[in-house]
């Protein structure tokens, strides 16, 4: 898990954070704005690649997504079955 | 009793002098969006009432009252004077939704400058296309977004000034930065306002065409007599009211009514500079008693899709009016709306060109769920047969929406593009580029665009810069980009891609792709989803003919394949 986690929050520093913004695994990514809905559907994908899962659009939820403890929650729910 | 009173009575005797007349203005006279935003709002004596109640996303909180608004804005003006910036110069405004820009808008207008809002989300080619066209003098910024100022410095030789509104001081800044604390800058009591008149250029917001490069739609500060009025009988802003715009001013909507319609009318607004979540957004109306709240469908559909559960934790009983902009609003959230909050979203229809409010339904008027309403007092507006361009002479007839030039907030031109404007008019109508029918009782019903723009969450991508960002990918040899249906958002663009010999399509090229183009346009243009394929349609002549595209998105018929190469 904690190598998912470092694996996630990497991913989105390195895709989504222009400076020098610290991001936590608590760091609101959706709601504090550094992953907007649009950007979602990219880390969605890279998700679903990385993990080779397919997460439901309903499932998706800028709730879900925000931040990397609960992105690697949704992973794990998946990765499960 | 709604600002408006009677729809019928005041189409009848309207005139646009009206808001000239509220707002003490005479022909002739000096106009400054700046100071009837701050300046006279104090002179009314108002200066003690809160302006702006901004929120960020760890809940921090700033208040300004319009005297701090007025002084503020001074303090911005004076920052821009003392650079050198100079009447009519362009100040570009490319930041969150933090207290920069709303009151750094009201600043550079006090100065004579020209804002130019740009979404904060723009990746470096989206920016340098408008900076460039726009030979912009300085950039207003925060320290997370100038490194992509930075990355397009080189190509941008007119651009003097790089302002960074949370410099770290203790780090260098760069070539041409200089640090701009807005807070704790001096706030001259006395500042001389220059002195525009009606026509002199207020704001240049930038949007898309079908083909070409992002025009610069230039309002002037005349445009303030519609915004006014509007905001005051559509948005139904009355002195009590805490007012919501949920709109980000990189776009006309978050400039028109998120600061000149609000602030002129003196009214008190919150801004919440979050991504969105259901929670937050009950969450910030209850906290604020919120009573007017404009947004935008695909929010409201969003809302819808987190259900109603999350509404019954948070008291919105406050919220006494509500409307919507962007993109049509579907019959199914106006009942919806009225079903969980007691009220429905009334949908007002207009854009960048038009600067205000042209059809709506209006606080008060009998509401038809997925009608655009009625044209505002004082706008002629029609439908018009797409050939001949002469008004349908009986309802319910689909064709292009026409609208007679000549209100206040009208565009003026398409900076340094002319020959475009001109093509915007047909048979002395202005045509906003949309398809629609109207009612017998004179109801407006939106159809569609009338080209290949793509409307995605209420902001227009162009399929020609997707396009092109698209092909300046090493694997990509060919592309063609359309709309497809999307609950949420209305419409997400789709690309299809054909790759160059050595590339193999794969998941991971995939997200490759739509992360560059991303981060070189924005992520509203970020393909959602990429279809690789041996070929494009084309004609003979080698045009993609993207219509057979679209039609295989949206479940439609194919048409006409006469023309197709492959036949």
């Amino acid at each position: 898990m904690e190598d998912m986690k470092e694996i996630v929050r990497t991913y989105v520093v390195n895709e989504y954070v222009e400076d020098d913004t610290e991001v936590t695994f608590d760091t609101p990514l959706i709601s504090g704005g550094i992953v907007d809905s649009f950007s979602m559907v990219s880390l969605k994908r890279f998700l679903e690649n990385k993990y080779k899962i397919s997460i439901p659009d309903d499932k998706a939820t800028p709730e879900a997504f925000d931040s990397v403890n609960k992105i690697c929650m949704l992973v794990k729910e998946f990765t499960k079955e | 009793m709604s600002n408006i009173g009677s729809y019928d009575d005041r189409i009848k005797n309207f005139d646009w002098s009206i808001a000239e007349k509220e707002l003490d203005y005479q022909a002739g006279n000096v106009i400054n969006i700046g100071w009837y935003c701050s300046d006279r709002i104090c002179e009314l004596g108002n200066g003690n009432k809160p302006a702006l109640i901004w929120e960020g996303s760890q809940g921090q909180e700033k208040r300004y009252t319009y005297n701090e608004l007025r002084l503020t804005s001074n303090g911005v003006g004076q920052f821009l004077r003392d650079l050198g910036i100079k009447p009519e110069d362009r100040v570009c405004l490319f930041m969150d939704k933090i207290p920069e820009l709303y009151i750094g808008f009201l600043g550079v207008l006090k100065i004579g400058a020209i804002v130019q809002p740009l979404f904060s989300a723009f990746g470096d080619e989206s920016l340098i296309v408008r900076l460039d066209n726009a030979q912009t003098t300085a950039v207003i910024t925060q320290r997370k977004h100038a490194p992509k100022v930075r990355k397009i410095l080189d190509k941008m030789p007119f651009l003097k000034h790089i302002i960074i509104v949370d410099a770290d001081p203790l780090k260098p800044l760069g070539e041409r930065e200089i640090a701009f604390d807005m807070d704790n800058a001096p706030k001259p009591e006395n500042f001389e306002i220059h002195p525009t008149k009606a026509e002199s250029p207020s704001v240049l917001h930038y949007t898309s065409g079908t083909t070409g490069q992002p025009k610069g739609v230039k309002h002037v500060h005349y445009s303030l007599i519609s915004q006014y009025l509007t905001a005051k009988w559509v948005l139904d802003l009355q002195d009590s009211d805490i007012y919501w715009c949920t709109a980000d001013p990189g776009w006309v909507t978050g400039t028109s009514y998120g600061i000149i319609g609000a602030f002129s009318n003196g009214v008190t607004q919150c801004v919440l500079d979050a991504g969105f979540s259901a929670d937050n957004w009950y969450k910030f109306i209850e906290k604020h008693k919120v009573s007017m709240w404009y947004s935008a469908p695909t929010a409201i559909r969003s809302l819808m899709k987190a259900g109603d559960e999350v509404i019954k934790k948070y008291d919105l009983s406050t919220l006494r009016h509500l409307a919507s902009v962007g993109e049509p609003l579907n019959s199914e959230a106006v009942i919806w709306s009225e079903k969980v909050f007691g009220k429905p979203f009334l949908d007002t229809y207009w854009q960048t060109e038009t600067g205000s409010i042209m059809i709506t339904n209006f606080p008060g008027m009998k509401i038809k769920p997925g009608s655009m309403g009625k044209p505002f007092p004082g706008i002629t507006a029609t439908v018009i047969d797409a050939d001949k361009f002469e008004p349908f002479d009986g309802p319910g007839k689909v064709g292009l929406i026409a609208i007679k030039p000549g209100w206040p907030s009208m565009m003026r031109t398409y900076w340094r593009n002319e020959e475009t404007y001109q093509k915007k008019f047909k048979n002395g109508w202005y045509l906003p580029g949309d398809r629609s029918s109207i009612d017998k009782e004179g109801y407006f019903w939106f159809v569609g665009r009338d080209d290949d723009v793509i409307n995605t969450g209420g902001h227009l991508v162009s399929p020609f810069e997707v396009e092109s960002a698209l092909l300046e990918h090493p694997a990509v040899a060919e592309s063609a980009v359309v709309s497809k249906p999307d609950f949420v958002n209305m419409e997400v663009v789709k690309a299809f891609v054909t790759l160059k010999p050595g590339f193999e399509p794969s998941k991971d090229l995939d997200l490759e792709i739509m992360n560059f183009v991303r981060k070189k346009l924005s992520p509203l243009a970020m393909p959602q989803e990429i279809e690789f394929i041996e070929t494009l349609p084309k004609t003979r002549s080698g045009k993609i003919m993207r219509r057979i595209l679209h039609a295989k998105e949206w479940g439609e018929e194919i048409g006409d394949t006469s023309t197709l190469e492959n036949d």
